[in-house]
């Protein structure tokens, strides 16, 4: 039944309807890989089986109530119902764990379920547990997860990426076929470039945060992964959409279009004839990896044969993305972090005032990255030192928008770029230097800044490790680069590396092999 | 742009109600100086006559009607407190005793 764990979610659900397999079924086969697979990698920090299986037989009834009841009951079966997917441990669900791979939270239960949990619940998806990830999502490589990193399932002495680290991994070592991420500066589309999967940002605004932990309330967005454009599309037109709970979430229609992609190779190559796509010159930043920039530039050249046209094009203001960044998320978490007391929720550290208390708890309930940012934060915004840094900020990022705004005016129809600037790297390479884990998230970064979508997608190997390939396009314009997406992965069909498995995943099921933090240890020692 | 002394570090410390070890204040000390200087690229960007940007999306004063509705139980909110004595959450007194 091993099998079952290399589905795609939509050959999933065509054999759900079909009475060839049932959610149990799927259900058991991925708890299984994930259980065998989780002491290699750590990708999930709780899988709850039984809460899985329960919510499994559900999926499996309301199925067969359609079944019996007719052709148009079973069409109108809600798409991901049976599924299986994975929650980064950042996502509410009622009365489980909500770590956001901190100590700080470490035995909180979530008194209620996120917007998107309801919105799952509703679809009938499987949620078989929680994923790990760089604590509070400050981080790109998962290192900074309280809870010990996550091995990458094509090189296990190497990082996914982060902070979606664990989601990532999940997919790619196919523990389960959908998962959800978020994406501040990068923290989905990079895990999935260095994983080999599909990961998406939506725009800001379309999906609601009730419910998940905060970040940098004015970048963070939800995202779905999965292992391909169909299976991405189909999970985040899930979870999209307007919720009073949060008051960003906007009321922007969500298209059906991101449910009909085609399922022709053929037919999604050809919709790529005439699309008018941007290459923006500074993206190729220095320090990119010649292997990395030779795969998006042969997939640059594959789009065009295929009757693209690609135009090579300016946002001038890119090199200011990270500065700007890196003060205004650290600004917004150092005041979303403020409610992390010890006093309403998590341990309270400390004996004496409450003062010594607030020390205590968050000074040894954060981790250094976490702290970091804070520290930073709390310096820009402070009396002084507001102007020159956060204001001037704000005022730059205004201007990276508008690199972005001017190229929508001229008509592009998206932009393709790399996601990062590397392959996966070894664990530790980074972790001494903060601006060169930084540097992971300079192509991904003015995106958010900006509030756009943007899609990272598989597109081949340089030295053994996966590329992603990066589309960036105007607000609410998700089906747009879906579609580009299903095209490319049209005209890739039969590349040899798409049949590839990630080359560890294999090794990841021995129970003998290392853990991530034993590797970790190892090569910072060597 | 500004420089960062130790006891810099430490008054944006307290502000942020961060307990740090001498050893934590002496490693942010070098490494937040390094970050401020990526900052300075920005000292040279022109920028007096540019709005600031908050937020990106188009949508402002979301306003509701003011109705009663369901709420988290007083259980589920105080399920989680440390310390919690009935209806109550325990926590150190801030006022000195007279």
């Amino acid at each position: 039944m091993t099998e079952l764990t290399r589905l795609h979610a939509h050959e999933m659900a065509a054999g759900l309807r079909a009475g060839e397999v049932s959610s149990r079924d799927l259900t058991t086969a991925h708890l299984d890989a994930a259980e065998a697979g989780n002491h290699a990698l750590n990708a999930w920090l709780s899988i709850d089986r039984e809460r899985a299986l329960g919510e499994a037989d559900a999926a499996d009834a309301r199925v067969a109530a359609a079944r019996s009841a007719g052709g148009a009951a079973l069409a109108e079966l809600p798409p991901l119902i049976g599924i299986p997917v994975a929650l980064k441990d950042l996502v509410s669900v009622k009365g489980g764990q909500c770590t956001a791979g901190s100590r700080i939270l470490d035995g909180y239960r979530a008194p209620y379920d996120a917007h998107i949990t309801e919105r799952l619940r509703e679809s009938g998806a499987v949620i078989l547990g929680k994923t790990n990830m760089d604590e509070f999502a400050m981080g790109s490589s998962t290192e900074h997860s309280a809870y010990g990193p996550t091995s990458n399932p094509w090189a296990l002495d190497r990082v996914p990426g982060g902070s979606s680290g664990g989601s990532a991994a999940a997919v790619a070592a196919y523990h389960a076929p959908l998962s959800i991420g978020t994406d501040t500066g990068g923290s989905i589309r990079q895990p999935a470039a260095l994983c080999g999967i599909v990961g998406i940002k939506p725009t800001y605004g379309r999906v609601s945060r009730y419910g998940i932990v905060a970040f940098a309330s004015s970048l963070d967005q939800i995202g779905p992964f999965a292992r391909d454009a169909r299976d991405a599309a189909a999970l985040l037109h899930a979870i999209a959409g307007r919720d009073d709970r949060d008051s960003t979430s906007s009321p922007t229609p969500v298209p059906d279009a991101l449910l009909q992609l085609s399922a022709s190779d053929d037919e999604a190559a050809a919709s790529l004839k005439g699309k008018r796509l941007g290459l923006p010159r500074e993206y190729f930043v220095a320090g990119m990896e010649p292997g990395v920039e030779a795969r998006v530039r042969e997939a640059v050249a594959a789009l065009e044969s295929a009757g693209a046209i690609v135009e090579e094009v300016s946002l001038p203001h890119t090199d200011y993305g990270l500065a700007t960044y890196y003060i205004v998320a650290p600004a917004e978490a150092s005041a979303n972090l403020a409610r992390y007391d010890g006093i309403r929720f998590g341990p309270r550290l400390g004996d004496g005032d409450v003062l010594a208390n607030y020390l205590a708890t968050r000074g040894q309930g954060f981790g250094a990255e976490v702290k970091r940012r804070i520290m930073l934060g709390t310096y820009a915004l402070s009396a002084g030192y507001y102007d020159a840094y956060y204001l001037k900020a704000q005022k730059v990022r205004t201007l990276i928008k508008a690199d972005f705004d001017a190229l929508w005016a001229q008509g592009f129809d998206a932009l393709v770029a790399p996601t990062s600037p590397t392959v996966a790297f070894r664990f530790g390479a980074r972790m001494a230097d903060p601006v060169s884990m930084y540097l992971s998230d300079a192509c991904t970064l003015p995106v958010n800044m900006a509030g756009l979508p943007g899609i990272s997608i598989p597109c081949g190997l340089s030295e053994g490790l996966p590329v992603g390939l990066q589309f960036i396009g105007a607000p609410w314009s998700e089906a747009e680069l879906f579609g580009l997406s299903r095209g490319y992965e049209g005209i890739t069909a039969g590349a040899e590396w798409r049949a590839l498995e990630p080359a560890d995943v294999a090794a990841s099921l021995d129970p003998a092999a290392p853990t991530p933090a034993e590797r970790a240890a190892a090569l910072t020692s060597a | 742009m500004a420089t960062l002394s130790r006891s810099d570090v430490q008054h944006v410390a307290h502000l942020a109600r961060l307990g740090l070890t001498d050893e934590e204040l002496t490693r942010l000390e070098g490494q937040l100086n390094h970050i401020l200087d990526q900052y300075a690229i920005l000292a040279g960007l022109p920028t007096d006559d540019i709005p600031p940007t908050a937020q990106t999306i188009e949508l402002e004063n979301i306003l509701r009607d003011d109705v009663v509705r369901p709420s988290l139980t007083a259980e589920a909110v105080l399920s989680n407190a440390p310390a919690r004595q009935g209806e109550f959450i325990v926590v150190p007194s801030i006022l000195d005793e007279r």
